[in-house]
């Protein structure tokens, strides 16, 4: 471990005037870098992060587990007899809301990150700007993308037993890691929007918990009552949760697979440009 | 650089920007020389973050124009960005990666592929002296080392225009002079710097014009010698044995030197602001002359020294106010000597 190195200058080795003049010579500039190459550099830093900090992994892995067996075991032998039968409808659901859930930690991180002093050097620099997101919301992609293996390896435990094969399992997962991408963009709005990380908790948990558990994921919607019905049916929540069931389970849902990826469309072209607005404005 | 060489780097007019009530910069002109280190002096909350935010392009201005080497700092942005960096007052790196991971992360955005941002990563810190410090992450750095870090960020491509926002405060004098030495090297190589500082002395030793700013407006402009002579040579400071003769010695200052005299807290202290010298030398021929006016009336001196004029003194000489005024604090007993 490197001891905190605090200690002045007297040990820090002299600037070389001469090689610093040798380097400055050079005035040639390559050229800029591509919207997708820019993104992915900033995808890179995000990685970095989660190198340097792997704390931050713990929402990914040990909040789904916890999901996982909470709410297999609390409604399984109510509602299917038993936890292990009520796994195979709960599964893909839970594993649907799990990282919508974890979705809405990109707007706290956003928040706390913009006010950084390397935010003033991004935005000056020549590049694509939306780039600086699209980084941050691969770097998540990667971390939905590991909250799904961790649920889905729980769930296996526990007897979850997917019909679709791999193939289904990856392309659910696909899906849902398209689709939190895509939401997540509110995320990013409300994190440069609001002042406080924890005003961007508020209305991150104000939006996420109506939304979630308003859905098909726990039960039914038939056993709702008929407004209800009117809200659930249509939630891009219930549409994602059907099109990854249905994946998994070996169906090819193509109906709320359309639906999945129309409302992910919809989030981005709604609040990418708000994001975007308000990032430039900063 | 040959099409700038005798135009300018940046061109402002009328430039404002206000934040609710506050008006942060209010009509900035500003004519900057490209290839030259050009100061822009003035106390916190004076606006000049927020001109260099403009110019930058991070702020859009609320009133007037910029340009930078003729390109419009709005409609223009990105051939502004393509030309400029910026050192802000706080470390412009990411604290939380290391030292070459924070200089791939930005050669790669500035275009590099991976092995050439590599390549100057590692030649930046080699020349910076902060090999060492490398595969560390930046948040265990020194002050120095963070500055070395960003102005080595902010060079990775040659900039035509390099804005260093207070590139000192909070420094040690070691790490200052050696962040000086880096200003030097990089205007030498044909860049121009915009210099933000607090400290007369920094703008003394670094920039050849200097703009004073206060309160959003510039209130002087010029070169360092213009400057100077509108503030006055500098001020004596001097420590009596003897209290009692502190009425005397002032009252012998006022006549010789034709000076303001201010006694200190202290009771055995008082300063003497020089008038305008004609030339450096005479600021310590004055000086010279007082002590032996005051060994003849048999005033015992304890302690003498001689003062380059502080930022305190140029803002009085030029606002009639001295610099806690402009963040509303004005309980400084100096405050009465503008009476």
């Amino acid at each position: 471990m490197s001891t905190a190195t605090t200690t002045e200058s007297k040990e820090l080795a002299p600037v070389s005037a001469e090689s610093l003049a040798a380097l400055l010579v050079s005035k040639e500039r390559p050229s800029r870098p591509s919207a997708w190459s820019a993104s992915m550099t900033f995808g890179w830093r995000a990685m970095l992060k989660i190198k340097h900090v792997p704390e931050q992994l713990f929402d990914v892995t040990a909040f789904p587990i916890m999901m996982v067996l909470m709410y297999t075991y609390l409604f399984g032998g109510a509602l299917a007899g038993s936890p292990k039968e009520y796994i195979q409808f709960l599964l893909p659901g839970i594993l649907v809301m799990s990282v919508v859930m974890i979705t809405m930690y990109t707007g706290v991180s956003v928040n706390t990150d913009i006010e950084k002093g390397v935010f003033d050097r991004f935005r000056s620099l020549p590049i694509w700007r939306p780039s600086t997101m699209v980084g941050y919301l691969l770097g998540d992609a990667l971390r939905y993308t590991i909250a799904s293996i961790v649920m889905l390896t729980v769930g296996m435990i526990l007897g979850y037993r997917p019909d679709g094969g791999v193939a289904g399992v990856l392309a659910g997962i696909a899906l849902l890691v398209a689709f939190s991408f895509s939401f997540s963009w509110i995320w990013t709005m409300f994190g440069l929007m609001l002042r406080t990380e924890k005003s961007v908790m508020g209305v991150s948990m104000m939006v996420i918990f109506p939304l979630t558990f308003l859905s098909n994921v726990f039960v039914d919607p038939k056993t709702m009552p008929g407004w209800l019905q009117a809200f659930v049916n249509n939630s891009p929540i219930t549409h994602l949760a059907s099109a990854v069931r249905g994946l998994m389970g070996g169906d090819w849902p193509a109906d709320e697979v359309a639906w999945s990826l129309g409302w992910a469309g919809l989030f981005v072209l709604v609040f990418g440009p708000v994001t975007m607005r308000l990032y430039n404005r900063k | 650089m040959s099409t700038q060489k005798s135009g300018l780097a940046i061109e402002t007019a009328g430039l404002v920007k206000t934040f609710g009530e506050t008006r942060a910069v209010d009509g900035v002109d500003l004519a900057v020389p490209a290839g030259t280190v050009y100061g822009v002096l003035g106390p916190n909350g004076a606006g000049k973050t927020t001109t260099v935010k403009m110019l930058a392009t991070l702020l859009r201005p609320d009133g007037g124009e910029a340009h930078v080497f003729g390109h419009d700092v709005v409609r223009e942005a990105d051939e502004v960005r393509g030309r400029v960096s910026l050192t802000g007052q706080y470390a412009s790196v990411d604290e939380d990666l290391t030292g070459t991971e924070n200089l791939v992360l930005l050669g790669r955005l500035l275009g590099h592929h991976k092995k050439s941002a590599r390549e100057r990563a590692g030649q930046l810190l080699e020349a910076f002296g902060l090999s060492e410090a490398a595969a560390k992450q930046v948040k265990h750095y020194s002050g120095g080392m963070r500055r070395r870090i960003d102005i080595a960020a902010s060079i990775l491509n040659t900039p035509d225009l390099l804005f260093l926002d207070e590139p000192t405060t909070g420094l040690d004098p070691r790490s200052r002079n050696q962040v000086w030495d880096i200003v030097r090297a990089v205007v030498a190589q044909g860049t121009t710097v915009l210099l933000t500082t607090q400290y007369l002395d920094e703008a003394d030793q670094l920039a050849s014009r200097i703009a004073v700013i206060d309160r959003g407006k510039v209130i002087a402009e010029g070169t360092k010698g213009e400057l100077k002579s509108s503030v006055g040579a500098g001020s004596v400071h001097l420590r009596l044995r003897d209290p009692g003769q502190r009425d005397l010695a002032a009252g012998l200052l006022r006549r010789a030197l034709d000076a303001q005299v201010q006694p200190e807290p202290d009771p055995v202290a008082l300063t003497a602001r020089l008038a305008t010298a004609a030339g450096d030398d005479s600021a310590a021929e004055q000086a010279s002359r007082a002590l032996g006016e005051l060994a003849r009336a048999g005033i015992t001196v304890d302690n003498f020294s001689l003062g380059q004029p502080s930022l305190d003194e140029v803002f009085l000489a030029l606002t009639g106010h001295d610099t806690h005024e402009s963040s509303d604090r004005s309980d400084n007993p100096k405050d009465e000597v503008a009476a």
